[in-house]
């Protein structure tokens, strides 16, 4: 089975009455980097928590490496590692106590050979003799990766993991969890975003109003639903679209200096040199061009908008 | 079973008691020094012998009761309680481990200190009153046994508090006055006795009377109905703590 979280028709209302997951179906494949993509409140921490079993989970499976986190919650629990979103951590304790808590939290015995490398990655092995609360809040928030890290967990959930956090850091972020994947960890992390997914994201699930709206290859994401832009300036203004051309998706801005030309980028490239040559056979010409990919930000605008819209 | 988590927990908390040293060890062990020395030593010489036994002697197990009772309760509903309130307490929840082996740890560990403090407690009382145990096993079983059930409940306390001033006002609002009241500076039986009866409502009166019987051979109540009493509220404490993990009352949402 190459699933390693398999996720059917979870539905989570909390006792307040607020229904914060709805019938949500996703399965997450063995070693890729999954991200989870929404905006604020739609159910991503929550989605995490029941997994990780912190919060307890409503109608619904939940299979972790075949393991259901409600029967067999011992195996499935060993597997996980989390980083929660919200940076807590003791006090008192050194560095290094509190890794190696973890580890021994989680039923694995001690192995301070794995915890000094886990540390050395984080480039925590310096500061591993100091209390936690003399550590700056990036500090603090590499002691809670290291803290994840420590019983080499299978799969690793990164809750906003960029959120406030320091140019270095991401970039130690971003190499650790490459290492990681290619260690065949399974990696899931949610944002809001977007440029994350895109950089780092095998696939991308974007989860609103509680609901999963879809789940696509990062790459097919981009080329199914992404628009190109093509922006000629003109040598000469124009006044209209000449009529040559009104078959295709043709609009003048910046009083008719400027000719835009969208297209799906799924649509053949071929288009555009369509295009220049009949510019061309019309005797418009232009000083410059520039082409615009949509990021995955509209996208992800476009699809909660239109969910909104009930479209 | 995860014996590892459990130790984790288990030595994270002991580390804390180490760690706070004064507060957590000798401040006990100095102030209810200071009863032994004014009950005991000032006052106690004044005072008419109870059941055949100094009054000095007479207050040390109801004191050290007192202390036990406090110190379990606050140590162990810290113990739980700190952790919700930094948010720490995801790791523990998120863990491979069950709530029968998270309580051990938690209330393990808070356990063992009580039972520390109280034979340290004992020995310093040494110092001023002159005294012998009849029943040293017995007295160390009552011990145990009382450290264990509110250390239990001072995890229930810990769990249901959801601020600083709940975890301290059944300790100080409920446990101290009935400590005070439970027969430790008295025999039950020199009161009048529509008191008597009142007071066998007061759970204490059967934690003290028992392991002031360990002592010295008499007590209030028979030694079965204080066995019995602890073991019930013992029994009350965990099922309160199942239903606790089953619901996920104030633990899960
Ligand atoms: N314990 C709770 N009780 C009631 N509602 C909650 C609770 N936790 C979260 N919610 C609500 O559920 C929704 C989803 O929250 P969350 O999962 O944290 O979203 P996200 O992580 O995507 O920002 C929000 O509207 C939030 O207010
Ligand atoms: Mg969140």
């Amino acid at each position: 089975m190459s699933d390693i979280i398999a996720i059917d028709g979870l539905s989570k209302t909390y006792e307040s009455g607020f229904t914060a997951l709805r019938d949500v179906n996703l399965h997450i494949r063995k070693g890729e980097i999954f991200a989870l993509l929404g905006p604020n409140g739609a159910g991503k921490t929550t989605l995490i928590s029941i997994v990780c079993g912190i919060v307890n989970p409503g109608p619904g499976t939940v299979l972790v490496d075949g393991c259901d986190i409600r029967r067999d919650y011992r195996a499935a629990r060993s597997r996980i590692g989390l980083v929660p979103q919200e940076l807590s951590t003791d006090a008192f304790e050194t560095v290094w106590a509190t890794v190696n808590f973890s580890r021994g939290l989680f039923g694995k015995p001690a192995d301070p050979a794995y915890v000094e490398k886990v540390l050395r990655d984080l480039s925590l092995w310096d500061k591993r003799k100091d209390k936690i609360m003399a550590l700056s809040g990036g500090m603090k928030r590499r002691v809670m990766i290291a803290k994840a890290l420590a019983h080499e967990p299978a799969i690793l959930f990164l809750d906003e993991p960029t959120a406030g956090v320091d140019v270095e850091l991401r970039r130690d972020m971003w190499n650790l969890v490459r290492g990681l994947r290619e260690r065949g960890v399974t990696i899931i992390l949610t944002t809001h975003y977007i440029e994350e997914a895109e950089e780092m994201a095998d696939r991308v699930g974007v989860i609103s109003g509680g609901e999963i709206i879809l789940v696509e290859h990062t790459r097919t994401l981009m080329e199914k639903l992404g628009r190109k832009e093509l922006r000629l300036q003109l040598a000469a203004p124009l006044e209209a679209i000449p009529a040559g051309l009104s078959d295709l998706n043709l609009v003048l801005e910046g009083d008719g200096h400027e000719l835009v030309y969208g297209f799906d980028a799924r649509h053949d490239q071929a288009d555009v040199a369509g295009l220049l040559r009949r510019l061309g056979e019309q005797g418009i010409e232009f000083r410059d061009l520039r082409t615009r990919e949509s990021s995955l930000e509209d996208i992800f605008v476009d699809l909660v908008h239109n969910r909104r819209t009930g479209d | 079973m995860n014996l590892h988590g459990v130790k984790a927990i288990y030595l994270f908390e002991m580390a804390r008691t180490w760690r706070t040293l004064m507060q957590s060890i000798a401040s006990p062990v100095i102030s209810t020094s200071l009863y032994f020395v004014v009950f005991g030593s000032a006052i106690g010489s004044r005072m008419v012998e109870i059941d055949g036994i100094s009054y000095g002697a007479f207050i040390i197990p109801g004191l050290i009761m007192l202390m036990l009772l406090n110190e379990s309760i606050s140590n162990a509903s810290f113990g739980i309680y700190m952790p919700k309130f930094t948010g720490t307490i995801y790791e523990v929840l998120s863990a491979p481990i069950s709530p029968l082996e998270i309580v051990a740890g938690y209330v393990g560990a808070a356990a063992s200190k009580s039972i520390i403090l109280g034979l340290l407690i004992l020995a310093t009382s040494r110092l001023f009153v002159d005294f012998s145990i009849a029943r040293p096993f017995a007295m160390i079983g009552f011990l145990a046994l009382t450290a264990v059930t509110f250390s239990l409940f001072g995890f229930i306390i810990g769990v249901w508090a959801d601020g600083f001033e709940k975890l301290q006002i059944i300790p100080m609002m409920i446990v101290t006055p009935l400590t005070f009241l439970g027969g430790t500076f008295y025999s039950v039986n020199m009161l009048p006795p529509v008191w008597q009866t009142v007071t066998l409502f007061n759970p204490v009166v059967y934690l003290v009377s028992g392991f002031r019987w360990s002592f010295y051979g008499v007590a209030d109540v028979h030694v079965a109905v204080s066995l019995g009493m602890t073991l019930v509220f013992m029994l009350v404490c965990v099922g309160l703590i199942t239903w606790i993990f089953k619901t996920g009352y104030r633990l899960r949402t």
